[in-house]
């Protein structure tokens, strides 16, 4: 049994964006490629471009986040939106008001998308399955599940790299169990025609069954850099230490950490990317972290490219459908 | 006790007669499977075929095309009463059961205050039978306040009225309170019901496979079942209780039941409906109708059930009637509350093991009355000449479609909701009285 894909609405245009599972290649080479014009408007006196005027954007963020939130809210007044922030942190939830009578009450005053970051795996579907329709939701971090702007933003550094997708083997490192990260990156490469994508940690970081997402695992990681196009290093969560799932830092550093010894396994040209905020020394040495093959800074000035494509493709079509129903009333039809 | 039996009692005694003509008569118990008359009066069965002398029927209930069983007894089934009737009172979730043909049902002690002590255990008896239509037992708790550090007073408990003992869903972590518990009840004759999970790995909401890993939901392991399992069997071995495992999930909790079974073991175990018709897949995004504990598992799994059900390792089909509020299922997933509300989805989709697995009619209805009532240790769930007149009428054919507004419960909670499923209960029958029919009867 196939669920309905809420995330396109019945023409199969981008309705939510919510997880990288559920599109096809075109729809996320669509993304990569509207992305393209806005990664230079940052280059222009004037930054903004006029795509959202009047529209309402809501980052509702009920878990703390610092530069997920301000490239939303970047990329938002670029496209000349309005922005409205909201952090709530979960005991406020917790008063008594329930998450969706908390969006009711955000709806009625009109806004025109959401942009919703949440500690718990699904609540971005579970908004999307109960907004108004007029409202679009973009997931900016579910729980372990799913940041899919993240990982398109990782898919547009990688080809303004390697151009190809097709013939790439990319390695991701380290906790994949609690990456929502990862498991973004795993469907977009894969979906992107990526020949190899490798996932390297302890058994105690790697989901059960991963390998049904198309990825090889490995426990080595100088095995796993061997030939590798691409390196994606990801945070480690200090926490981790706790609950038997790792020894020690230092442990962690010497077995999974990437330094520039380990690096030379991998292709010449191999990239070196980082969703951070980076733990230097924990999971990646300071020295290629400032490196010439990091790409990581490149990653956050993309990320604003991305979520303007993303946030133009989903409501702009609620524009279009505006214009193009009264073009339809004034050309009897005809559109 | 004896006063509410004698409640009871005098209540169905004013029961009318009634007959029940022309339909397919199936009590597993007596093995009778054949078209014909039943007789019920003062709350009994007093004939089976020909209407006895000087009876005078005063209601006839044609039955034609149906079939007439003894009323179903779930084994696991939340009332929510006392303490939370927004989700459920012993009055809405009595008339479900038997708007899906049960007339007795079995309510696990972590209720709120738990069924550890007599009191309780009247309390809840008194109500159903004053608010209620099904007859309810309960089970007491096998550890005070189900803490699992000392046992409960499970013989006092036995002489209140309670069926059986459990720890619910609170794992004994002690093995030795394990080992005194089971000792204990042993001692007395009391069924030991037990939901295999270890404490230690139980600490997620979904089935750890690919589902659970494409959604980023934390895991709970077949482990935590069969490492339960196994541990428990040693001490059932070592101590010779008699114990019965609730809701199995895994093809592997089968084998260990069936091997336990084999050497000899007096152990039963239970599944249910929803196990046997979903798997981990359903949840599809995130659907919190199919959050339930233990988890909806593989189809590898899901096979393994319905093959132990139908040679018997599995000896008979719950409800696990869970009924929730809406707001208890609008949330992320793993913050929902888990549990289905299950008793009027019960007997069509036990009755779908016909097609899909090559069960006999009566071997479905066996798992559903006979067999749970022997879990027990009561004589119901049969036909009997002089039983109680609890009867069950369905139509085998008649195909309908779930749909959760419509259900008499209180919890809207079902995943099936839009399933069209075969089988409908058209009246049923407690204690001689008609409790429930879905047509106006002559």
């Amino acid at each position: 049994m196939t669920p309905k894909n809420i995330q396109l609405d019945e023409q199969g245009r981008l309705k939510h964006f919510l997880s990288i599972e559920g599109f096809k290649r075109q729809h996320l080479v669509n993304i990569l490629d509207a992305a393209e014009p806005f990664a230079n408007v940052h280059e222009q006196a004037v930054k903004k471009v006029p795509l959202l005027r009047g529209k309402t954007i809501v980052n509702l963020f009920f878990e703390a986040s610092t530069r997920t939130r301000t490239t939303f809210e970047l990329a938002a007044t670029r496209l000349s939106a309005d922005v409205l922030n909201i952090n709530i942190n979960t005991s406020a939830t917790s008063k008594g008001e329930s998450l969706l009578d908390m969006l009711h009450n955000l709806e009625a005053m009109h806004c025109d998308m959401f942009i919703v970051r949440h500690n718990q795996s699904g609540a971005a579907h579970l908004i999307a399955q109960h907004v108004s329709p007029h409202i679009s939701v973009i997931n900016a971090g579910d729980g372990c599940h799913s940041h899919p702007s993240q990982a398109m933003l990782d898919m547009f550094t990688i080809r303004r790299h390697k151009k190809e997708f097709a013939n790439l083997k990319v390695v991701i490192v380290g906790d994949i169990l609690h990456s929502r990260v990862a498991r973004s990156q795993i469907h977009a490469l894969t979906t992107l025609g990526v020949s190899e994508v490798r996932v390297v940690g302890p058994k105690t970081l790697i989901p059960t069954q991963i390998e049904s997402l198309g990825v090889h695992v490995y426990h080595d990681l100088q095995a796993a850099l061997i030939d590798a196009d691409v390196v994606i290093m990801l945070r480690l969560q200090k926490e981790r230490m706790q609950g038997a799932l790792l020894p020690s830092e230092n442990e962690y550093y010497h077995q999974y950490g990437l330094t520039e010894k380990k690096l030379k396994l991998a292709k010449p040209d191999a990239i070196v990317m980082h969703p951070g905020p980076i733990n230097r020394g924990v999971e990646i040495a300071s020295s290629i972290a400032d490196g010439p093959q990091s790409v990581i800074l490149e990653q956050v000035t993309n990320g604003i490219a991305i979520r303007m494509a993303v946030m133009s493709q989903t409501l702009g079509h609620s524009h279009e459908r505006v214009i193009s129903k009264e073009t339809t009333q004034n050309t009897g039809g005809r559109a | 006790m004896s006063d509410i039996s004698q409640l009871t009692s005098a209540l169905s005694s004013n029961s009318p007669a009634i007959s029940i003509i022309n339909g397919r008569i199936i009590d597993p118990a007596n093995n009778i499977d054949e078209q014909t008359d039943i007789h019920l009066q003062y709350g009994k069965i007093i004939a089976i075929g020909k209407t006895p002398e000087n009876f005078v029927a005063q209601q006839v209930i044609d039955a034609s095309e149906k079939v007439v069983c003894p009323g179903l007894i779930d084994l696991r089934f939340r009332l929510r009463d006392p303490s939370y009737e927004k989700r459920g009172s012993i009055s809405s979730e009595t008339r479900a059961a038997v708007a899906g043909g049960v007339t007795a049902l079995c309510c696990p002690p972590d209720t709120d205050p738990i069924i550890d002590n007599a009191a309780m255990v009247k309390l809840i008896r008194l109500k159903a039978e004053i608010e209620g239509v099904a007859k309810v037992y309960t089970l007491s708790a096998l550890t005070q306040q189900l803490e699992g550090e000392k046992l409960s007073e499970m013989r006092a408990l036995k002489d209140a009225g309670c069926v059986g003992t459990t720890n619910a869903l609170r794992p004994v972590k002690s093995t030795l309170v394990m080992r005194r518990a089971l000792e204990y009840a042993a001692s007395h004759d009391i069924t030991v019901f037990i939901q295999a999970v270890d404490p230690w790995l139980s600490d997620g909401c979904a089935h750890e496979g690919a589902v659970s890993t494409r959604l980023g939901l934390a895991g709970i392991p077949v482990s935590a079942e069969t490492i339960a399992i196994s541990r428990d069997l040693q001490l059932i071995e070592l101590t010779g209780a008699k114990a019965h495992f609730c809701q199995l999930s895994s093809a592997k909790a089968v084998q260990l039941i069936q091997q336990a079974q084999a050497d000899g073991l007096n152990v039963s175990a239970d599944v249910t409906a929803h196990h046997l018709h979903l798997t981990e897949m359903d949840i599809g995004y995130f659907d919190s109708n199919c959050h339930v504990i233990p988890p909806l598992r593989t189809q590898r799994d899901q096979d393994a059930l319905r093959q132990g059900l139908k040679s018997g390792v599995i000896t008979n089909i719950v409800s696990d009637h869970q009924p929730h509020s809406s707001d208890a299922k609008l949330a992320p997933f793993a913050e929902t509350e888990a549990g289905i509300s299950g008793v009027e989805t019960l007997l069509p989709l036990s009755l779908k093991m016909i097609d899909q697995q090559g069960m006999h009619l009566n071997e479905v209805i066996e798992r559903l009355t006979v067999q749970p009532a022997k879990i027990l240790n009561l004589s119901e769930g049969t036909l009997s000449i002089g039983a109680n007149a609890d009867v069950c009428i369905f139509d085998p054919e008649a195909y309908w479609i779930v749909d959760r507004e419509k259900l008499l419960s209180r919890g809207k909670n079902t995943p099936f909701h839009g399933w069209e499923l075969k089988g409908k209960v058209t009246c049923t029958i407690k204690s001689g009285e008609v409790v429930f029919a879905t047509e106006t009867l002559v």
